[in-house]
């Protein structure tokens, strides 16, 4: 984007709520089942069928409201949203439109040089999602009802969002928010968050909005990212071209990076919202939103912030454990069973941790080596047992399953070796050894010091304490 | 064991039967059976007759009587308007849409009569989609009115009614959205009751209006609405709409009587509307409470005269949604060979619906649509709004509305079919019942011209046992409700 435009994004995001049932039924939202073996007789519009209001559903929208310090609407009204489509089995889809649960939060995230932004959440509302065709069955389309009926809470931003970067980092934001308090387990390649993009530009310095399109269905944050980046340079392209940006519901094509049309027929429904008289006006209490209050946990914000505050964590590294709720509380379990300092084990979780995680495809809380095995083993990094190399190497170990860290030390004899004798025996007859490489040393070719320390620690198998190594070597060659 | 008057009795009294061992279950299913066979070429009230499962359930209910245990309707017989899910059985609401839809559940008030006993003999011929006056609109004919066949019973509960009417089953269920309940039960002299909004589950009823739905039933006589309704009513977790409020014991209430009664007039129900005849019976039977104890005073309802065209916004607005989900893609009719997917919708849709059912979906989506909704659709909740507000401000100070069920005894077959106004105004008296969710009930008052005449009563909201007390009275008091229809004894 150059300087002289700027760019207006807003976010509606589509998370699927974690409830064990769905919204409207009894039937299970469990992933992945033969096609429509998960949907009752509710979830396939039955004649004579009536929805009821999964109780749950209600709880985890109104524990995001407050959540992001919205307004929590005392009465809403559940609407229906009237357009045939052969994955949508009534002819409609129960929402909400005018009265939605929840209005009016905000949303603190970092913006592109890393300063607090508020985004501000104009409403969030309880919805129902459709099945899903399954397209190439011959001249036939399967439709798949398993989905139908699956909760979502759809999050719709302001246009606070100026740029992609930006988008993406407000929707990194909501996902780490729910899943922190575990209304979505925020997977992506199911489906279970998602979002659709509104953007428009505008000349900078400009207060009034342009002509806005919609991108819609975007399920990656490099995907929205991306295709934001596009539009907005088209756009930008269209207008310094003296054209008009056209509104209109857009598709990112992932493969080839750009944005297209939908087809007209995919677009301009008269929705006919109307509240549905199945479904009485969904009244909440004080006592309700009180209870649900109870169960909030610290939020992702507040835990980065604690993160460098408490545990003197580089706010780099703070971001990238609290993101995550599993991974700050994997965090917060090592660095409390530790005696090595916390910025220790964050490097530990961020980097040979988070390898071996994503080498395995696994999810921290599957990790082959749980909080106490780690803290072991920095504690024996720590107290000197052995080296920050050999520690890798008993990582590895670890996660191969040879083990506690004590146990494979014990049983590889990875013990450190500091004892100054018995070291020093080692780095005599090192030097004694290479009598040219010693004199070249003490010559002034420091450099070669390196080359000694790596005889020594083959000698001892890499147990040689290191500090001692040097300070031997130097003593021993009398150099610089 | 008395054949000859098995079909006359009502539900009551085939209770005291079963229950002296006079009579069997099977043998009460076995007589109905035929009596439908016999009658069907006449009336056509019939969609599906479950002889089969009718037999088996009543040998189930001798064996169970015989082992000394009974339920409330154990071996008593009910036919359910074909709208009403049955499990196993077809249920087609008088659609081709769904004429080869056979339901896997049943409906809450089917499965609550079952668990109680009763035996169903088969399903009821109505209007397509419950959307009729007349029963005319029914894709398997239309049902005749055993007063006179040339006449239509009524709608859209016409086949409960008209097989209640001619003495072929005691009693059965209907529903009501506009008076598709009271409505046949006055053109064909039987009993119609339509509860409270929420007393009875809509759960399985396929939804017409859903905001007006509601489940009734049609029997000969006061004490037998009492009896199923008893059975039928009361909270549902499948039905957010249905309300926790406790069944009475309303066989209890029938005693009452009418002492002290308020009852109110309503002015705007006795204007020129009002069939001449029909208005002496019914002012004839108000007479007759008000000599047993009963105080009438003259009520207004200032906007009762708006409830027509607010229940033809709102109705159809409900039905036009309601109906989206017939599509051919999961169940009931398809079109052949749909080259594509619009085509499908299409076809499908413009095949499997009769023209009565369409008008409503055009009518419907009209009022919903971007730039129409606050014109119609909210300004009909609005008015809506008042006409309750009006029906509270008079249940202030009476007990009980009253005036006529309908303007005229039953019409002749395609007699009002080519003007749908005329049609819909059949409505007219009870049409503000379902507006502001209140119970009414009709009871026959009388002929003109050799056709029933239904009395209408309608209560504040829970007040079934007022209004179930009030006929009751009245219907010991007369006989109209035991007159049978001629050819039909």
């Amino acid at each position: 984007m150059n300087g002289r435009w700027e760019a207006v994004i807003g976010l509606e995001i589509h998370t699927q709520l974690a409830t064990v049932s769905k919204i409207f039924s009894g039937a299970p939202t469990a992933y992945g089942a033969a096609p429509n073996t998960q949907a009752s007789l509710i979830d396939l519009g039955y004649p004579g069928v009536l929805p009821v209001l999964n109780a749950e559903a209600v709880r985890m929208a109104v524990k995001f409201g407050l959540a992001i310090g919205a307004t929590i609407a005392r009465r809403s009204i559940l609407a229906r949203k009237n357009y045939f489509y052969p994955d949508l089995p009534k002819g409609y889809q129960i929402s909400q439109y005018e009265l939605p649960v929840v209005a009016d939060g905000t949303l603190v995230i970092q913006d592109a040089e890393g300063q607090d932004k508020t985004v501000r959440i104009t409403r969030a509302h309880l919805e129902e999602d459709a099945g899903k065709s399954v397209h190439g069955l011959g001249p036939f389309t399967g439709i798949d009802l398993n989905r139908a009926g699956t909760p979502l809470l759809e999050i719709v931003s302001a246009p606070d969002l100026r740029s992609a970067a930006e988008a993406a980092a407000y929707m990194r934001s909501i996902h780490t928010l729910v899943r922190y308090l575990r209304i979505s387990d925020g997977n992506m390649q199911e489906g279970s968050f998602r979002c659709d993009a509104n953007v428009s530009v505008r000349p900078r310095g400009e207060s009034k909005l342009g002509t806005r399109t919609e991108i819609k269905n975007l399920n990656s944050f490099r995907f929205v990212e991306k295709a934001l980046e596009y539009e907005i340079e088209r756009q930008i392209d269209v207008l310094e071209g003296g054209g008009e940006v056209v509104q209109q519901t857009l598709l990112f094509d992932a493969d080839r990076g750009v944005t297209r049309p939908m087809r007209s027929k995919e677009e301009a429904n008269d929705y006919r919202y109307f509240p549905d008289p199945d479904l009485l006006p969904l009244e909440i209490d004080e006592a309700f939103i009180e209870a649900v209050r109870q169960t909030l946990p610290e939020l992702p914000d507040a835990r980065r912030r604690r993160f460098v505050e408490a545990y003197d964590l580089r706010a780099e590294d703070a971001a990238i454990l609290a993101q995550n709720p599993a991974v700050a509380d994997y965090f917060e379990a090592v660095a409390g069973a530790t005696k090595a300092a916390p910025r220790v084990a964050a490097n530990w979780i961020i980097g040979d941790l988070t390898a071996l995680l994503n080498r395995d495809g696994l999810e921290i809380e599957a990790s082959r080596i749980a909080p106490p095995a780690l803290a072991e083993l920095l504690d024996a990094l720590e107290s000197g047992t052995i080296s920050g190399k050999i520690a890798k190497d008993v990582f590895e170990a670890m996660w191969a399953g040879e083990g506690s860290a004590g146990e494979i030390i014990a049983a590889r004899g990875l013990r450190q070796i500091s004892d100054p004798e018995a070291l020093g025996a080692v780095v005599r007859d090192v030097v004694a050894a290479h009598p040219a490489q010693a004199a070249e040393y003490r010559a002034g070719k420091d450099k070669l010091l390196g080359f000694f320390v790596g005889q020594v620690m083959k000698a001892t198998r890499g147990q040689a304490n290191p500090q001692e190594v040097n300070r031997l070597l130097k003593e021993a060659l009398g150099g610089s | 064991m008395d054949g000859e008057a098995l079909h006359g009795r009502t539900l009551t009294e085939l209770a005291q039967g079963l229950e002296s061992g006079e009579i069997t279950a099977v043998g009460i299913a076995e007589h109905l059976l035929e009596r439908i066979a016999q009658t069907e070429e006449r009336l056509n009230a019939f969609i599906t007759v479950t002889a089969d499962e009718a037999l088996a359930a009543a040998a189930a209910a001798d064996r169970e009587r015989a082992a000394g245990r009974t339920r409330p309707l154990l071996g008593l017989p009910i036919v359910h308007k074909d709208l009403f899910c049955t499990r196993g059985v077809l249920t087609t609401c008088g659609s081709r849409m769904l004429s080869n839809f056979v339901s896997p559940y049943d409906a809450t008030v089917v499965a609550r009569l079952r668990e109680a006993g009763a035996v169903m003999l088969g399903k009821t011929n109505m209007d397509e989609f419950a959307m009729g006056s007349s029963n005319e609109t029914s894709w398997y004919g239309p049902v005749r009115n055993p007063w006179d066949v040339t006449r239509s019973p009524g709608g859209s509960s016409g086949g409960t009614a008209a097989a209640v009417a001619a003495r072929v089953v005691p009693a059965g269920t209907g529903t009501d959205t506009g008076g598709s309940i009271r409505q046949p039960a006055a053109l064909t002299g039987t009993v119609g009751l339509k509860p409270t909004y929420g007393r009875v589950s809509r759960f399985g009823m396929v939804a017409f209006a859903s905001s007006l739905d509601q489940a009734g039933v049609i029997t000969r006589t006061v004490e037998d609405a009492a009896l199923l309704l008893g059975v039928m009513a009361g909270f549902d977790e499948k039905d957010s709409t249905s309300v926790d409020h406790p069944v009475p014991d309303y066989r209890a209430a029938l005693g009452r009587g009418v002492a002290g009664l308020k009852i109110g007039i309503v002015r705007q129900h006795f204007d020129e509307g009002l069939d001449a005849e029909c208005a002496e019976r019914v002012r004839a039977a108000l007479s007759l409470l008000e000599r047993e104890g009963a105080v009438l005073t003259e009520i207004d309802l200032p906007h009762i005269d708006l409830s027509v065209p607010t229940y033809y916004v709102v109705a159809p607005a409900e039905a036009s949604s309601n109906l989206s989900r017939f599509d051919g893609v999961r169940f009931g009719y398809r079109a052949e060979n749909p080259k594509d997917l619009l085509d499908l919708y299409c076809r499908t849709r413009g095949e499997g619906f009769g023209a009565e059912v369409k008008r409503r979906i055009m009518t419907g989506t009209y009022v919903l649509s971007a730039g129409y909704y606050d014109a119609y659709y909210l300004r009909a909740q609005k008015v809506r709004e008042l006409i309750s507000r009006d029906f509270r401000e008079a249940f202030a100070t009476v007990d009980v509305i009253a005036g006529p069920t309908a303007p005229t005894p039953a019409f002749a077959l395609g007699e009002k079919t080519a003007d749908p106004i005329t049609m819909y105004l059949n409505d007219i008296y009870t049409i503000g019942a379902n507006l502001a969710g209140l119970p009414g009930i009709s009871i026959p008052c009388g002929f003109a011209r050799g056709l029933p005449v239904g009395l209408h009563l309608v209560g504040a909201h829970f007040a079934e046992e007022t209004l179930l007390a009030a006929a009751h009275h009245y219907q010991a008091l007369t006989d109209w409700h035991r007159a049978c229809p001629e050819g039909f004894a």
